[in-house]
């Protein structure tokens, strides 16, 4: 299999490898994949107040577009809103990659990590609000990443 | 240094061609270019002698009583196709039933596969995780009704040595036929097709220095005599098994290419052996949780088939792209699944995604290793600090505990 030079240039310099500590309040953690299935990604995002993402990690055990997509992802990520974060679909991480057909699923699995990060960051602050204001509130916040 | 790159450790795979076998085949492409079959002229004539002497060749090497055994094929793909066809179209009337192993090749099993469509019964006997057959679980496969058995000499995959004298010793005991692919272990491992009651045998040229596209089947012509149906019809050629005009220069080429592995084989596996060991022991002293696949005795002298737990082979192998080797990782195949050899082994599919094949030749040079050997290292450990599941590992999280979104 031939890489594309985007592939191999992330490959080779990846992009905020890492991890956050997963606990922390401002930190969302998406672990997606299987083992067994020969890919796993945990992306990691640290939001601040206003809902924008500051800081992204990760790291990923796959093949080199599984680990290309996953360093493009984090590097898209940054300074992105909630929102906008969630709209990055993994078409978009293929083409930039050009990866090939039999790698697609590579990129769906960055997607995956990215919806799974934002939801994990979401469902803390809801708990966390939950904890500190009136229920009602609460419920408003809950709202399921779409 | 005069280490060139990238570094062949693919020789499974396919092995380059021996220059002196390219020697031996040059003047049959263009000054005896004669048709073998040809018996009216000089260029006939001298084709036939070298078809003639490479029949000899190749059956010295594997002790078989006559070259008149050797049927020459375009490769053991054929060869296998033609041992378990052409045995049970000629043999189906006494019975049904073929015993074969879960770690063949393609070649058999899905020449099985096609049997079973046909009314056949396949046995496919299991191996544990040494990767190796017990030749009990194959006498205790055989009924009444069975024909073949057909199992390797040694694996692709894994490299292990299949008990190829054990089993003969009792398919001859029950008058079962035994087909051996002999492809991976002829003149790396002990193969006599005499002492050990072979009755057919695959083997090809490009895999021991020779050329692609040439390969042959041994048949055997007494006690007892083996009878084949043809799969290739045509005129005749091959005492009628195997019809098409004979690759003159291929089948040169294969036979040189025994004759330097009868005289230099043994030599050859021991030095062979000597870098496989030293490959596998400085990656062991340097990395923790390399597990070996297979038993690490009863294989193949160049063959390291190892796991570097936690790292996926394909995103290994693109980090060594100046080493070839292969990898039992579902994101090398097309088909997104790892290696069935590794999984009938009983491997843990994650551990099957992080394999990688090391295959060791005739011209690979210690500088070679050394040079592989820490290049595996240095991105081992970097493909590491990239992995959460060696986090998760290191941090005494029990990755199994975890419920993993399957997809
Ligand atoms: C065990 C075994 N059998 C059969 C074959 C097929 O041989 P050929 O490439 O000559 O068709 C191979 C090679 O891939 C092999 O390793
Ligand atoms: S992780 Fe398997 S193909 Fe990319």
């Amino acid at each position: 299999m031939a890489y594309s030079d985007k592939v191999i240039e992330h490959y080779e310099n990846p992009r905020n490898v890492g991890a956050f500590d997963a606990s922390d309040p401002e930190v969302g953690t998406g672990l997606v994949g299987a083992p067994a299935c020969g890919d796993v990604m945990r992306l990691q995002i640290r939001v601040d107040d206003e809902g924008v993402i500051q800081d992204a990690r990760f790291k990923t055990f796959g093949c080199g577009s599984a680990i290309a997509s996953s360093s493009l992802a984090t590097e898209w990520l940054k300074g992105k809103s909630l929102e906008e974060a969630g709209g990055i679909h993994n078409s978009m991480i293929a083409e930039e990659l050009s990866l090939p057909p039999v790698k697609i699923h590579c990129s769906v699995l960055a997607e995956d990590a990215i919806k799974s990060a934002i939801e994990d960051y979401k469902q803390k602050r809801a708990a966390r609000v939950a904890l500190s204001e009136p229920p009602a509130l609460a419920r408003a916040e809950e709202r399921p990443a779409g | 240094m005069t280490l060139k790159l990238p570094v062949y450790l693919d020789n499974h795979a396919t092995t380059p061609l021996d220059p002196r076998v390219l020697e031996a085949m040059l003047p049959y492409f263009t000054q005896d270019f004669g048709n073998a079959a040809s018996r009216t002229h000089a260029f006939g004539w001298r084709a036939e002698a070298a078809v003639e002497d490479a029949r000899d060749g190749i059956a010295r090497l594997i002790n078989a009583e006559s070259g008149k055994e050797i049927v020459f094929t375009s490769g053991a793909t054929e060869s296998d196709n033609l041992a378990i066809k052409g045995v049970a179209e000629y043999y189906g009337e006494k019975g049904k039933h073929v015993v074969t192993t879960v770690i063949e090749h393609k070649a058999v099993l899905d020449s099985c596969k096609r049997l079973e469509k046909e009314g056949f019964e396949v046995t496919y006997v299991g191996v544990g995780k040494s990767g190796v057959v017990d030749p009990e679980d194959i006498a205790k496969a055989l009924t009444d009704k069975t024909i073949l058995v057909s199992v390797m000499l040694a694996n692709n995959e894994v490299g292990t040595i299949q008990p190829i004298a054990e089993i003969g010793k009792r398919t001859r005991e029950k008058g079962v036929i035994f087909h051996v692919d002999a492809v991976q272990g002829i003149g790396k491992t002990p193969f006599d097709v005499k002492a050990m009651n072979v009755d057919l045998a695959s083997i090809s040229a490009h895999k021991i220095y020779g050329p692609k596209g040439v390969g042959a089947l041994y048949v055997r012509r007494s006690r007892p005599r083996v009878r084949l149906g043809a799969q290739m019809d045509g005129g005749g050629h091959e005492r009628g098994n195997r019809s098409g005009t004979l690759n003159v220069p291929g089948i040169v080429g294969f036979a040189k290419a025994c004759e330097i592995l009868e005289r230099e084989g043994v030599e050859e596996a021991a030095r062979i052996r000597a870098l496989r060991d030293r490959l596998y022991d400085k990656l062991v002293k340097a990395l923790p949780r390399v597990i070996v696949n297979g038993d690490m005795q009863q294989r193949l002298p160049g063959n390291l088939n190892v796991s570097f737990e936690c790292v996926e082979g394909e995103g290994l192998m693109m980090a060594i792209k100046d080493v070839a080797v292969s990898s039992g990782s579902a994101c090398t195949s097309a088909s997104l699944e790892p290696s069935y050899v590794l999984r009938s082994m009983g491997l843990d599919e994650a551990d099957a995604h992080s394999s990688i094949r090391f295959g060791i030749g005739r011209f690979n040079t210690e500088e070679e290793i050394d040079y592989v050997a820490d290049l595996v290292i240095s991105k081992v450990r970097k493909l590491r600090e990239m992995s959460p599941l060696w986090e998760m590992q290191q941090q005494g999280i029990d990755l199994k505990s975890i419920q993993w979104a399957a997809h």
